[in-house]
């Protein structure tokens, strides 16, 4: 028998660039950027082993957390989360119903769709720090500012989810209200509330869980909450309160995530 | 012909339904009320009152942007994005053996591991990068480094609940037909799992390389190098052009960076 024709081993082809060209020069063009992109790093080796000992203590306080010393900046720090998130996303719900509907292209006319959509986009480009930095400058700090940034990072998130879904409803349930000579209001009501309320629950719940977590964020700049807290707790270095509240933010945010997920299941 | 049976207008629910329906409601509205009187115990409202005026002294600070700021913002704007993709690069390294090991299918001991691996991709997802690098600020000093590090630990959580989520959705069949090949696991893994993960898996990194741009655009507030270290700096001197100038070159890095992902997601999968 002359030359084996095939290969003693089976090698996986590629299976997204197809092309050997494009491999090697994707290929070439990133090692090339990572070799920028860390000698851009520049780490400051001799703060990094003096702040050791500092992150060393860092993960002391996380596993031996003290709650009592500064439980009542604690305490008044997770009320102020709590009633902001609870608030925000209520008021965020109210406002981006509306809203969603306008921008569901099957619903409204074309006038308000375009200004529902720019209303979800402006929403959504900037992020809640930035927002909250605006609000704390306009209304000074506190939980105020935090409630009125969480509604607006809330409005876009739910419009433009609740819009997608009204936009998927299944047509004919909705031709068939219409056919019974509904008003509009009535088959917003029986056609398409129905068919997206799950869902609408579903992703308020979500939401529920995300404005927590962000509360947790804005404090940073002054709009209240825990994140103030963490942040003090942080700048006196006193890591093992900040251990105990990033604890509590773990545990919240695990209570929240299952809890949804437990209730999302339950009703639908 | 008797009594009618049957109601004159049709209802969705049973009036015990509607009933129990409208009292949920109504602990609900209770509830928020209660929490915005708690919230706004100590809220000043003459400077709420006082927010128009504020907004409109501002905006007009803010306008025109000081255009001649841009060439300034460059470097920062290329710390920026070598944050966020260097982050995302050590956040997949970390997520994918956790993904491994939380996934059902795959991990080797569902007794330990797979919670042990349970706990650290909720961990991860329920810290903000910005406190990873408000910590890691304090602990290595401000600097680049501690931005990338921030952004990789948020990073794994996302990566890893998503990717696991992908491993346990696998077609099992395509697994057992390599394991009936005689197969070892590594292999079972290289030729049964991982070629029916790998589109899920570049979605994923590319769409958290996307959200990573808009959060590490802002890490530089709590001194953790990039755009936001010039926004820190431009609002404690009160410079509001420069604001206006840095918000638009963020805006523009963040939709350039959505539309990147978009075309490569819809490209993979």
């Amino acid at each position: 028998m002359s030359e084996r024709d095939y290969p003693l081993t089976w090698k996986r082809p590629p299976q997204i660039l197809t092309h050997r060209g494009w491999r090697w020069g994707l290929q070439i063009g990133f090692a090339i950027w990572l070799v920028l992109a860390l000698s851009t790093l520049d780490p400051n080796w001799t703060r990094i082993a003096d702040g050791w000992e500092r992150g060393m203590r860092f993960v002391y306080g996380f596993i031996q957390p003290n709650f009592s010393s500064r439980w009542r900046d604690i305490s008044n720090g997770l009320v102020e989360s709590l009633t902001m998130t609870l608030t925000s996303t209520v008021a965020g719900i109210v406002i981006s119903v509306p809203i969603g509907i306008g921008a569901a292209r099957n619903v409204g006319p074309a006038w308000i769709y375009y200004i529902c959509r720019s209303i979800i986009a402006m929403s959504r480009a900037l992020q809640e720090i930035i927002v909250a930095i605006f609000f704390v400058a306009m209304f000074g700090f506190g939980p105020f500012a935090g409630f009125l940034t969480l509604t607006f990072a809330t409005i876009g998130f739910l419009s433009k989810l609740l819009a997608e879904d009204i936009e998927d409803i299944d047509e004919a349930q909705a031709e068939a209200i219409r056919a019974t000579g509904a008003s509009w209001w009535q088959v917003i009501g029986y056609a398409i509330q129905p068919q997206v309320m799950p869902r609408l629950i579903g992703l308020s719940l979500y939401r529920l869980d995300i404005n927590f977590r962000e509360s947790a964020v804005i404090g940073i700049v002054g709009a209240g909450g825990i994140g103030a807290t963490l942040n003090t707790a942080i700048d006196r270095y006193e890591y093992d309160s900040a251990g105990a509240i990033l604890l509590i933010i773990i545990l919240l945010v695990m209570i929240a995530e299952y809890g949804s997920s437990y209730l999302r299941r339950f009703l639908q | 012909m008797s009594e009618r049976s049957f109601p004159a207008e049709w209802r969705r629910r049973t009036p015990r339904q509607s009933l129990a329906i409208w009292t949920l409601w109504f602990g609900l509205v209770a509830l928020t009320v209660w929490c915005w009187q708690v919230m706004n115990e100590n809220t000043i409202w003459a400077f709420v009152a006082d927010a128009p005026r504020q907004a409109a002294d501002i905006g007009s600070r803010m306008m025109p942007p000081r255009w001649s700021y841009l060439p300034e913002l460059l470097w920062p704007l290329w710390d920026t994005i070598n944050i966020a993709t260097l982050g995302t690069i050590l956040g997949v390294i970390l997520a994918v053996p956790v993904a491994f090991l939380a996934a059902r299918n795959t991990t080797p001991s569902l007794l330990f591991l797979r919670p042990a691996a349970l706990f650290l991709i909720v961990a991860s997802r329920s810290i903000n990068s910005l406190i990873w690098a408000l910590l890691l600020v304090a602990i290595m000093g401000p600097g680049l480094l501690a931005g990338v590090i921030a952004i990789g630990l948020r990073s794994i959580g996302f990566i890893g609940k998503l990717l696991y989520e992908a491993i346990e959705e696998v077609d099992a069949a395509a697994v057992e037909a390599v394991t009936a090949t005689g197969a070892s696991r590594a292999q079972i893994l290289e030729y049964g799992i991982v070629p029916q993960v790998l589109p899920a898996f570049w979605g994923i990194t590319v769409f958290r390389w996307d959200i990573n741009i808009r959060e590490s655009a802002i890490l530089g507030l709590v001194g953790a190098g990039g755009l936001g270290l010039k926004l820190q700096g431009s609002l404690n001197v009160l410079a509001w052009p420069q604001v206006t100038m840095i918000m638009l070159v963020i805006l523009a890095t963040v939709v350039l960076s959505e539309w990147v992902s978009a075309n490569v997601r819809s490209a993979i999968i």
